[in-house]
């Protein structure tokens, strides 16, 4: 009875992944392409012409920052909160500079007192994670100083 | 009588096209379109009708024009939306670009612009934020961590009626305004709460720009009186403080009425003031 009638397998069944690894890849690319058509067919668009973006060189701002040159809004006279007088010459100034792009950055800490702080800086940071044993190699001086890291000691062999 | 309305109406919109740069400096009224520069040259001496300006993939020559306060773009001409006098600045920096045009306009009530410093008054205190009136639709928002040096243990001393000294980050129509006391690198900048006594007043818009241009006479003279602080908000507010109440109200006065007097009237009033 069953070899009489071809067992017909649904469209859904042969697309599945195991029914599939047995075809060609030729079958499969047209199976691929089929689907492909059926799906983007069924995307919607829009039925009306291109529109030509025109690039518009005319840029819309409400401020009127751009537009006046304006100073800043706090001002005191003849020392009345002389906070505000050294702001007026900080800011002013910075405006009407704007265009010199590069002046020298002002350093907190000056180069050398800098060198100086790191020289001390990594004996201290290096001593914190130095093992029970290495402490010794951190011993201060009588200034104070750590000296630098001595040579580690290696196991020699007794010779005989 | 609908018929000649509409007929002139078109002659109006067909005929009024000027050239920006021929309108420098003269009142321009909403609803009259400007051509930029290098329109005035495609269009040609007879021009002044509707035809499409044709866009040479070649001709790179169209600069980058920055619209401003009064002004509106529409197509690729202006359209100014408020009357006053038509303002234009060159670029000052190395870069290229078309300049500014923008309207000179006077107004009393201001509407809150993103950049601006503005003098606001502390309304209500709601859990991290406070609310500040800053006379514009509605209360702009001001977060509790936006002053100089100021965590979440540490709050900043301000109290309901405090006058606050801020610019705004947030302003455009769709969103309530945010303001902060703290420029981007985390400086106070002068912005923060402003002190006790003084007055604050309200004047137009427009004085206080012209107020704080840098050549104004005005702030010289006033400056050269006594001993004086002085805020100014965008927002047409202004705060005052001097040694004595007498001289607060004095320089509240004068810069009051500054902006209707001429400049003789105004010489005199100060050497009077100077004498007494």
């Amino acid at each position: 009875m069953a070899a009489e009638r071809k067992t017909k397998l649904s469209k859904n069944l042969l697309r599945m992944k195991f029914m599939q690894r047995g075809l060609d890849s030729e079958t499969k690319k047209q199976l691929e392409e089929e689907e492909k058509k059926i799906i983007s067919e069924e995307h919607w668009y829009l039925d009306l012409p291109e529109l030509k973006e025109k690039e518009s060189f005319i840029i819309e701002e409400q401020s009127f920052l751009l537009c006046e040159d304006l100073l800043y809004g706090r001002m005191s006279f003849r020392g009345f909160n002389p906070e505000v007088e050294k702001l007026m010459l900080h800011m002013n100034a910075k405006h009407k500079a704007e265009e010199v792009e590069d002046e020298t950055v002002e350093l907190d800490v000056s180069d050398e007192e800098m060198a100086r702080r790191y020289e001390t800086f990594v004996g201290t940071i290096g001593k914190k994670f130095a093992r029970k044993r290495d402490h010794a190699n951190y011993e201060e001086d009588e200034n104070g100083d750590i000296q630098p890291i001595k040579a580690k000691k290696m196991f020699l062999k007794p010779q005989d | 009588m609908a018929e000649a309305v509409s007929v002139a109406a078109e002659s109006f919109a067909g005929g009024r096209a000027r050239g920006a740069r021929s309108v420098l400096g003269q009142v321009v009224l909403p609803g009259e379109e400007l051509l930029l520069p290098e329109q005035e040259d495609a269009e040609g001496p007879g021009g002044a009708g509707e035809r499409p300006l044709s866009l040479n993939a070649g001709a790179r020559s169209r600069v980058r024009v920055i619209c401003g306060p009064g002004l509106r773009r529409c197509g690729d001409r202006l359209l100014v939306t408020k009357c006053g006098r038509l303002r234009h600045k060159e670029p000052g920096g190395g870069g290229g670009g078309g300049g500014v045009y923008w309207v000179d306009s006077q107004q009393k009530r201001y509407v809150p612009v993103k950049g601006d410093h503005v003098i606001g008054i502390v309304t209500a205190k709601s859990g991290d934020i406070f609310k500040v009136d800053v006379g514009g639709s509605e209360p702009a928002s001001l977060s509790y961590l936006s002053f100089e040096g100021a965590t979440k243990r540490n709050r900043p001393n301000v109290q309901v009626g405090d006058l606050i000294y801020g610019q705004f980050v947030v302003a455009n129509k769709d969103m309530e305004p945010e303001m902060v006391c703290i420029d981007s690198c985390g400086r106070a900048n002068g912005m923060g709460v402003i002190g006790q006594d003084g007055l604050l007043f309200k004047v137009t818009l427009g004085l206080i720009r012209k107020l704080l241009a840098p050549d104004c006479e005005i702030i010289q003279e006033v400056g050269k009186l006594y001993p004086l602080e002085i805020v100014f908000g965008m927002n047409g507010r202004i705060w005052v403080k001097a040694k004595t109440i007498q001289q607060t109200l004095i320089l509240a006065n004068i810069l009051e009425a500054c902006e209707h007097m001429t400049s003789d009237q105004r010489k005199q009033i100060f050497s009077r003031l100077a004498e007494s």
